[in-house]
């Protein structure tokens, strides 16, 4: 089906013509949502060297964008300017506007924005000194949550929605880091959603994972989207096209491309998109 | 086909070397086998001889009693053994904090110049011979208050305390994968709180090895209680009197010309050996790891 896809880009399309501006197009297919989340001329750069420069891109609520790109154009550096966490690295340097829910990020506590903007990383990583059940909780937990019942119901309903619940409901004290490595990834989805954000962002969440348990995280992905914004990195162009509404292509630290994820992938408009997405650089 | 064939069979063919290489492998094997043995011979030896030497003094009253009067035999070290349990407490009450917090400072919060001199001042500090930390805490407690008190001793232990906890912490916490801190972080908890609870945690057990080796090494230290606790023969409980220790009362009778205080300072030492067994042991347990045998 992808493959079939993928090789519509070599025809002729009468959409080539298309002149509306994509912005557009997305806003008309998503019925007026609203923006979750605007980045205007974000640029981030480290030891004075650019990483990404004046990316512009607005998120409808409760889609799933996917973010693509050749290794060291600036994906994970995007993404993790969302979330404010490059005030971790000494030297980095963050201009330009990020809104999240209207409200620029300037208007936030560091701590008050990223309970709302949650993260999954590349590697699962559980805390290795708690059980499965005090991962989840842990943010709550470690925010002074101390009500046994609403942890627990917490916890079981996050464990569910990360589809882990039938895996894991007899072994809730054992050590997270027990599970097998998709387990794992799941219990950092549970971890994430249990915080309650409304912003999840996912970089290569299935890159260290086999097959199935990446087809695991991808439906998760599309149930998780019905609530969440989702903002998830990738490498795989099949996952790309199967999880995300609009996907957009990251080159040398620029935004080349930002649109549908089905047109980008059948009728690409740069050149240098459709050279990426049919393997032929990258 | 013949091709794959001919491959496999040179895998599987003997090397020429094969001898040579065997011969060197049981070699080095073997020398490793002797340094290991060289490495806990001292212990063993140590324990044993301590326990030969010092069992027969070993009794009720070593623990309960006061030191005799010279010429009078019997008598114990009750006075340098709760001296010791008190000097050694109140020097961790100054040393844990102050090593630990300066471990998480030096990684956690700073890059800087003033982070590297930490460093580079604490290496320094856990080279300098444990006198000279006596003579310091000499300098700014004795001679200020005038006269030599359980308060220098503490002082003296813990600030020897301090080079060796803040680079165990220090080495500790560098080992905690930096995505713990960020997955902490994202989930929109405090930096403080994800110290504490995330990476401390985390490092909690390397940590409690390196607080422990200090403790132990602390207990047994002489030179610089010689000039801050001093000793005391008698009774005393009080941070502002001197107060007895038990290596300053091994030293003393060790060089004492009484066969029966020789065998005393070995029954000494005896006790020194199993009071940092048993305070390991006791903080092993307390603090276990309660995930240790499942992964
Ligand atoms: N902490 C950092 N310090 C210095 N430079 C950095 C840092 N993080 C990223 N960079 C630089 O920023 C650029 C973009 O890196 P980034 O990690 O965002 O790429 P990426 O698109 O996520 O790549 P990949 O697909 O390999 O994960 C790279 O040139 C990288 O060297
Ligand atoms: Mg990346």
């Amino acid at each position: 089906m992808e493959e079939e896809k993928l090789n519509i880009i070599s025809l002729p399309v009468e959409d080539d013509k298309e002149i509306i501006p994509e912005m557009e197009v997305i806003e008309a297919e998503q019925g007026g949502r609203e923006f979750e989340v605007e980045t205007k001329n974000l640029s981030v750069s480290f030891n004075g060297r650019p990483a990404i420069s004046d990316i512009n891109l607005s998120v409808r609520k409760q889609t799933a964008t996917a973010i693509i790109g050749p290794s060291g154009c600036g994906k994970s550096t995007f993404l993790r300017a969302l979330n404010f966490m490059h005030d971790m690295i000494p030297k980095s340097k963050v201009t330009g506007e990020i809104i999240i829910n209207k409200h620029s990020i300037s208007e936030y506590d560091t701590v008050d924005l990223r309970k709302k903007v949650g993260m999954v990383f590349q590697k699962p990583n559980p805390f290795p000194k708690m059980s499965i059940f005090e991962n989840v909780v842990s943010g709550l937990k470690m925010n002074g949550n101390k009500d046994k019942k609403n942890l627990n119901e917490v916890a079981e309903n996050c464990l569910k929605h990360a589809g882990l619940w039938e895996e894991v409901k007899d072994r809730l004290k054992e050590p997270a880091v027990s599970l097998s490595g998709g387990q794992q990834q799941r219990l950092c989805i549970a971890r994430t959603i249990a915080v309650s954000p409304e912003i999840i962002l996912m970089d290569e969440p299935t890159s260290a994972l086999d097959p199935i348990s990446t087809q695991k995280i991808e439906e998760l992905i599309f149930n998780l989207k019905k609530e969440f914004t989702i903002l998830v990195v990738t490498h795989n162009m099949q996952q790309a096209a199967r999880v995300s509404d609009h996907t957009a292509f990251f080159y040398m630290g620029k935004l080349v491309e930002y649109s549908r994820t089905r047109r980008m992938f059948t009728n690409p408009k740069e050149k240098l998109t459709e050279e990426y997405i049919t393997g032929k650089f990258g | 086909m013949e091709e794959t064939v001919q491959q496999y069979t040179s895998v599987f063919a003997k090397p020429k070397n094969l001898r040579r290489r065997k011969i060197v492998n049981s070699t080095m094997l073997f020398l490793c086998v002797v340094a290991a043995i060289i490495s806990i011979l001292p212990l063993f030896y140590i324990f044993f001889y301590t326990t030969k030497s010092g069992i027969s003094s070993l009794n009720w009253d070593f623990f309960t009693q006061m030191p005799k009067p010279v010429g009078e035999a019997g008598g114990g070290m009750a006075n340098g053994i709760i001296g010791t349990l008190i000097l050694v407490s109140l020097g961790s009450v100054i040393g844990i904090p102050v090593g630990v917090m300066a471990g998480i400072y030096v990684t956690e919060y700073s890059g800087g110049l003033f982070s590297n001199l930490v460093k580079f001042v604490t290496d320094v500090l856990s080279g300098v011979p444990s006198i000279i930390i006596g003579i310091f805490a000499y300098g700014v407690i004795v001679i200020p208050m005038q006269g030599f008190s359980t308060i220098a001793g503490s002082f003296a232990l813990g600030i020897l305390m301090v080079p060796t906890i803040t680079r165990i912490t220090e080495e500790m916490l560098k080992l905690v994968p930096q995505s713990l801190r960020e997955a902490s972080l994202a989930l929109g908890v405090s930096r403080w709180k994800t110290t504490l609870q995330i990476v401390l945690r985390t490092a909690s057990g390397g940590i409690i090895t390196g607080i422990l080796l200090a403790i132990a090494r602390a207990a047994g230290e002489t030179a610089p209680l010689l000039f801050t606790a001093f000793g005391n023969r008698f009774w005393s409980t009080d941070l502002n009197q001197p107060i007895a220790s038990l290596p300053v009362q091994i030293f003393n009778y060790a060089i004492s010309p009484f066969e029966d205080w020789h065998n005393q300072a070995w029954a000494g030492a005896l006790v020194l050996i199993l009071l940092v067994f048993v305070v390991n042991l006791i903080v092993r347990i307390v603090t276990r790891d309660k995930f240790a045998n499942k992964v």
